[in-house]
């Protein structure tokens, strides 16, 4: 029983370490592959010796010192290894034995964290590698847990990894954060994959609900994570306020039999009130600085406006719109530019937004873009023009290839064919994220 | 680390700049060679005739084949590199960014492949 509960106690902690441990071993091994290897090491000595020696005072310390050890010992047996390791990285072997407090001193340990985020998140590694590796090493997910959250099989991934570490390695990207005059954009680019992460969560897809939330969830974490290590930074709190307000609406997005429940006909009494609490005050204190505007930050703020009104008919349309506006200015995406087409529609009726949304499809930069044919359907059917509403029901479907989403648009083309007497409510507020 | 730094335009257009443009990148070229020699990074470099003088070689069972003009038709032509010294990817990639040609072509940027290395 007390064994057991070592055990647990072990579990618990290897969780919680797992990735600081990592993020050290990097450091003082100089190479990714060769760090994973003797953490594994490290747990391996530490379930083994510890319930005979008991849990050692500092275990971060104790795991990152016979790790340390670990993989100096195979550099050592690997001589084809060590030629390469010894070249570039010299102080890796040799020298003088650290004392435990410069291998896990706080300030080190955090800067790790953010040298092995940046180095996951190198612009040199293309999207999918950086989001593969960053949900790996950083978040700690196996390589099977990734495979299952981007659809693709377990050898895919694996082989995904071995070339992002790879290339990490042959192409010298440093394992450092970047210089201040780079921090900025090199910022950008990790929030890109933090986003990614949940949005690949967030999507309705036919994906497990389990697996999804779970990638909420992780890239919420890596946000907070880059916001305790960079605090007071516009687009990292943007971000984070902009996920934790969308993840609020989680509990009242999808029906009991797996629907996508649009955002006018949501439950609002199922939105989490304490991440939407957090997401206002991030959303303020990012706006408030002096920085550039995130973009980000225009997001969550008009995410806040949505959970702010209490009912649907309370949504602030005017300030919406401004706020689209800003961000077309800042951000201009086809999406951006679709949801602004949206917010006009609340605003001025759904003749000036079927302008907007048709000068869109016209520059052709949305075509294949399912909400894009979904959202002119919308805005025909609500100025009485039932029969190109329909075949627009119908491009939007040809292009639609999530299933609940599929099934959204028929049962929206089903209600045009079955009550053709009846005025359309306009279904189409929801559409925005 | 060793990296060469491989410079890419499209030929024509470049050609198009006139001869006004061209000798002032001429000067920036002479300007960005000298700073980097000055910082230790400069190996090696020089710029190459227009793909009009390329020839290809091939040889196939023992035979020589040679042919006029480069290996592959592409936008963008090899007009150039630099081979240097650099700490890690990030100074090589700040290096390739003071390239003048990279504000209308591109540098590809390649760490050298040692004999011996892995």
């Amino acid at each position: 029983m007390g064994a057991a509960r070592l055990e647990d106690t072990v579990e618990a902690l290897f969780t919680e370490e797992a990735a600081r441990v990592l993020a050290t071993l990097i450091r003082l091994l100089g190479d990714f592959d060769l760090a994973e290897e003797a953490r594994q090491e490290a747990f391996a000595a530490a379930l083994e010796q510890w319930p005979r020696q008991g849990l050692p005072t500092n275990p971060r310390a104790w795991l990152v010192r016979v790790g340390r050890n670990k993989g100096i010992d195979r550099i050592r047996r690997d001589t084809v290894f060590r030629t390469k390791i010894l070249d570039r990285e010299t102080h890796v072997v040799g020298g003088e034995e650290p004392a435990d407090q410069d291998l896990i001193d706080d300030d080190w340990m955090s800067d790790d964290r953010l040298r092995l985020i940046f180095t996951c998140c190198h612009p040199a590694l293309n999207l999918e590698a950086q989001i593969a590796l960053t949900l790996h090493t950083v978040c700690g997910l196996g390589t099977q847990a990734v495979a299952r959250a981007f659809l693709v099989g377990d050898d895919t991934m694996a082989q995904r990894l071995v070339r992002a570490k790879r290339k990490i390695r042959d192409a010298g990207i440093p394992y450092e954060t970047p210089e201040p005059a780079q921090l900025a954009p090199r910022i950008e680019g990790v929030l890109a994959v933090v986003y990614a992460v949940f949005t690949e969560g967030y999507a309705a897809t036919e994906g497990d609900q389990l697996t999804d939330a779970k990638l909420c969830g992780e890239a919420i974490r890596l946000a907070r994570v880059l916001d305790a290590l960079l605090p007071e930074r516009a687009a990292i709190m943007g971000l984070l306020a902009l996920m934790l307000l969308h993840d609020a609406r989680r509990p009242a997005r999808v029906s009991g039999a797996g629907d996508v429940v649009l955002l006018e006909e949501q439950d609002r009494t199922l939105w989490n009130q304490e991440q939407i609490g957090e997401g206002l005050t991030l959303v303020e204190r990012s706006l408030r600085k002096p920085e550039r505007v995130s973009h980000y930050a225009v997001e969550a703020a008009i995410a806040a406006l949505h959970a702010q009104a209490p009912h649907k008919e309370a949504t602030d349309w005017p300030q919406i719109v401004g706020l689209y506006e800003v961000l077309l200015r800042l951000h201009p995406t086809p999406v951006v530019a679709l949801n602004h087409a949206v917010a006009v529609s609340m605003v001025d009726g759904p003749a000036r937004a079927l302008d907007l949304v048709d000068s869109l499809a016209a520059r052709g930069e949305a075509a294949d873009y399912h909400l894009l044919h979904a959202t002119r359907a919308s805005l025909l059917a609500r100025l009485g023009r039932r029969g190109e509403a329909r075949e627009a029901y119908r491009a939007a479907l040809a292009v639609a290839r999530v299933d609940p989403e599929r099934r959204l648009l028929t049962a929206r083309l089903e209600e045009l064919r079955e009550a053709p007497e009846r005025g359309d409510s306009a279904k189409l507020a929801g559409m925005c994220p | 680390m060793q990296y060469l730094l491989m410079i890419y335009s499209n030929e024509k257009e470049t050609l198009a700049l006139g001869p006004a443009v061209l000798g002032q990148m001429s000067q920036e070229y002479a300007e960005f060679t000298k700073s980097i020699v000055q910082a230790g990074h400069f190996k090696a470099g020089d710029r190459l005739r227009p793909t009009a003088t390329a020839s290809t070689v091939r040889v196939r069972n023992g035979k020589t084949l040679v042919t006029d003009g480069p290996f592959a038709e592409t936008r963008e032509q090899l007009g150039g590199y630099y081979l240097v010294e650099a700490k890690n990817l990030d100074e090589a990639l700040a290096i390739a960014a003071r390239i003048p040609g990279a504000r209308h072509g591109s540098i590809e940027v390649r760490p050298i492949w040692a004999l011996g290395e892995t």
